[in-house]
């Protein structure tokens, strides 16, 4: 119980955080607002008519995915920031449960996450983003992509831990979302992809995450994407959580 | 030495505390005790293992041998009960920027186990006793380094510790605002808290500590009182300056007062003698000078530094160290 509440606390420290500093905020909800409209009205007319005639439709549930993984990164690199500037020792030195700080940390993440994806929606609406499959589909999509970054999340304090300083995370971060952002579906259908990426690209969470929210929204494509991305979320979950306790519990 | 500790009534017992990082040897089999309700220091050059020592007695850093008690506690195997009767403030003021110095003792009551109305009145006491009442609802990024340290220090009294640990409190901060703090210190002692501080200042441990342990390299290398140690490590030193035409008759004046031979500084032309009672041999140097019709143009009494302390019992300039 106390473990719970402990959580509670250092979520409610980081959703300070991120929404108190300028520099977090801006980066969260502007940036992906400007991919948004960039890559709509760049890449729409190109890729517009193998997506169905509709762009934004296809384009808007890949930007999601691509916030979450680039939202992710941040868990990471604000875990090495508590780090290097002694918050973490403080915290270690408080009788609160071991995961407390961890567990606040990525569900912090979820929450900005959820304000970063009603922005987004907002603005694919002007764009002309209409969900065709009911609000149960539309609200299960959004559950499945906020899912998908709190395991993304995990992945990022692993990282975190293991890397330690904050610009090292942040460098080491692309490294590791943008394969996983475009050598899959966000952006143009992965059947344009030559042969051998297609196989990674099929296969790698974000295109079924991706195919999931597209699915769940749009009717596209089919519905084994959905539990494709749950299984891919409890796969993360179980090895990352494990992986990034144990490293906190061997900070020195 | 003189009044080495013993061991009842002891709050802190480290004893043969070794932590080494790759090849370095952090520390080296140290054994550190102190009492009850009193400042204990440990004094140190930069790596001398000052922080690595405070890191494993509250929970932080496992050693790689040794044993460290605390109030009562076996550290090592029960680091959970040993956390709830500690306090810590760290090397730097760990206090986040983007709360307010109200949020961040709030907080950390409630992960203390608080309820929220404890939590609330805990902080605005602790606030009204650290001079943080006006600055209460500011983000402490608006706050000054004294105000930080304050506020750090205040975390670490929220849960009211048996045992306070302090890695140099005061390094960093104006004098005014370092009187403030040993003030603080002093007041926590008075009601029953055993204090653990580090600092890289004699004149620190000299006005707060009860007893202090000099440590180098990672090797303990003397301890006691610190009257003791000023008597035994360093001696007052008196330093004088007169016009070349007085230089040998001030020298030859001063050395029959005193009995104790004074050195000259050729480069500065600085007369120097050392000596155990700074203060009245100062006074007497100046009597004795009046006498014989010699000014001074400068007379000052130094206390030993660090510096002279760590020149006498290692051999090397605490300065060099790194
Ligand atoms: N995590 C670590 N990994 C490797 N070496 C370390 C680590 N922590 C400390 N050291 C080394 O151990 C030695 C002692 O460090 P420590 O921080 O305890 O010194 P200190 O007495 O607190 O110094 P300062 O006055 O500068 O704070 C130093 O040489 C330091 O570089
Ligand atoms: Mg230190």
């Amino acid at each position: 119980m106390s473990g719970v509440s402990n959580t509670l606390q250092i979520v409610n420290r980081n959703v300070k955080r991120n929404f108190r500093i300028p520099q977090l905020l801006i980066f969260s909800s502007i940036q992906p607002v400007v991919f948004l409209l960039l890559f709509n009205f760049v890449f729409g007319g190109a890729v517009g008519p193998e997506s169905g005639g509709n762009y934004i439709n296809f384009l808007l549930p890949g930007i999601l995915a691509q916030t979450a993984l680039f939202g992710a990164i941040q868990t990471g690199v604000g875990l090495a920031e508590d780090l290097n500037k002694g918050v973490v020792d403080r915290l270690r030195s408080l009788p609160i449960a071991r995961y407390a700080v961890l567990a606040g940390r990525t569900i912090a993440d979820s929450v900005r996450n959820v304000v970063v994806i009603a922005i987004m929606l907002a603005v694919g609406y002007l764009l002309g983003f209409r969900f065709q499959e009911g609000i149960l589909y539309f609200l299960l999509a959004i559950g499945v992509i906020v899912l998908f970054a709190y395991a993304f999340s995990w992945v990022s304090a692993t990282v975190g831990l293991l890397l330690r300083d904050s610009e090292t995370v942040q460098v080491a971060g692309f490294l590791w979302v943008f394969p996983l952002v475009f050598a899959s579906s966000v952006f143009v259908p992965v059947a344009t992809m030559p042969s051998w990426l297609q196989v990674f690209a099929n296969h790698q969470p974000v295109t079924e995450a991706v195919n999931a929210v597209r699915y769940l929204m749009q009717g596209m494509g089919s519905g084994d994407a959905v539990w494709h991305t749950l299984v891919w979320i409890a796969v993360l979950l179980t090895v990352f959580i494990p992986i990034a306790v144990w490293r906190y519990r061997k900070i020195q | 030495m003189p009044d080495k500790i013993t061991n009842d009534k002891l709050a802190i017992n480290v004893q043969g505390v070794t932590k080494q990082f790759g090849t370095l040897k952090a520390l080296d089999t140290v054994d550190l005790k102190a009492r009850q309700s009193k400042v204990t220091g440990l004094l140190g050059p930069n790596g001398a293992g000052k922080s690595t020592l405070i890191k494993i007695m509250t929970t932080l850093l496992s050693p790689d041998d040794g044993r460290v008690m605390v109030d009562g506690v076996d550290v090592l195997a029960d680091p959970s009960e040993a956390r709830k009767r500690i306090g810590l403030a760290g090397q730097y003021a760990a206090v986040d920027d983007f709360l307010t110095g109200r949020e961040t003792l709030y907080m950390v009551g409630r992960l203390y186990g608080m309820d929220s109305p404890q939590a609330k009145k805990r902080s605005q006491e602790l606030l009204e006793r650290l001079d943080l009442v006006d600055a209460a609802d500011r983000q402490t990024k608006t706050y000054s380094g004294g105000m930080r340290r304050r506020l750090d220090l205040g975390a670490s009294l929220v849960a009211t510790p048996h045992v306070l640990f302090l890695d140099e409190p005061t390094t960093g901060l104006d004098p005014r605002t370092r009187l403030q703090l040993w003030d603080i210190i002093r007041d926590l002692v008075k009601q029953g808290v055993t204090i653990l501080l580090t600092t890289q200042y004699l004149e620190e441990a000299d006005a707060l500590c009860d007893y202090i342990y000099v440590v180098d390299h990672g090797k303990m290398i003397v301890e006691g009182t610190a009257e003791s140690l000023k008597s035994s490590l360093g001696q007052d030193v008196i330093e004088l300056r007169v016009s070349d035409a007085q230089l040998a008759r001030a020298k030859e004046v001063i050395e029959q007062r005193l009995k104790t031979e004074v050195e000259v500084d050729d480069l500065t032309q600085r007369l120097r003698v050392r000596t155990t009672s700074g203060t009245d041999d100062l006074l007497a140097v100046a009597a004795e000078l009046k006498k014989a019709k010699l000014t001074a143009e400068e007379l000052s009494v130094h206390r030993p530094s660090l510096d002279d302390v760590f020149l006498a019992v290692t051999g090397h300039s605490a300065k060099e160290t790194k």
